[in-house]
């Protein structure tokens, strides 16, 4: 990854409290996986949203950029959670909201 | 077409001492779901587990024997505190 591509990923991913690299955006949502992630997110706060689809480099370059294969991909205060899985499992256990606050893991 | 074994061995080889249960959840062989225990997981990220399980399979999951892997790993300590689902 060019150190362009990285510094604007950094920047991306500290823009907003949450930021979700999806697949459509949140009017549209492109992917079940996405639109599941975005209704975890959204009662927790705004949710800044990138569509992967408009820009190749971002769709592959987030992959690298994270060395996790699949989108969406789910950032909280800078820190990179996961996938629609993962999230998932963090709010079924409770755990989201925590992060979103700034708790760390127990 | 991988069996729930196979798929157990190498986790348990990557992470020793873990709690691994593995389900084939088509019966076709390429979509499991799996639960680790781990020591290894203390105090690390929920992302960070699930890496940690799925590195010594990026093989078969490059080559797309292995399809889907749904992922449920815990902590001991977490385990024993959300374990009973």
């Amino acid at each position: 990854m060019t150190p362009e591509l990285k510094a604007r990923f950094d920047q991306l991913t500290q823009s907003h409290p949450i930021v979700l690299f999806m697949k459509g955006n949140a009017l549209f949502p492109q992917c079940g996986f996405s639109a599941r992630a975005l209704s975890l997110l959204q009662p927790l706060g705004e949710v800044f949203t990138v569509d992967v689809l408009a820009d190749p480099e971002i769709r592959q370059g987030i992959k690298d950029y994270t060395n996790w294969p699949t989108i969406p991909q789910i950032f909280i205060r800078g820190q990179f959670i996961g996938g629609s899985d993962i999230l998932g499992e963090l709010a079924e256990r409770g755990e989201l909201a925590d992060l979103v606050a700034g708790k760390p893991p127990a | 077409m991988l069996d729930a074994d196979f798929i157990r061995s190498r986790i348990l080889e990557a992470l020793p001492g873990s709690e691994v249960e593995v389900r084939d959840t088509t019966g076709t062989g390429d979509h499991f779901e799996a639960r680790v225990v781990s020591p290894d997981f203390a105090g690390k990220m929920m992302v960070q587990q699930h890496k940690l399980v799925y590195a010594p399979l990026q093989t078969w999951l490059e080559t797309g024997e292995l399809h889907a892997l749904a992922l449920k790993t815990y902590s001991p300590e977490q385990w024993k505190k959300l374990g009973n689902r």
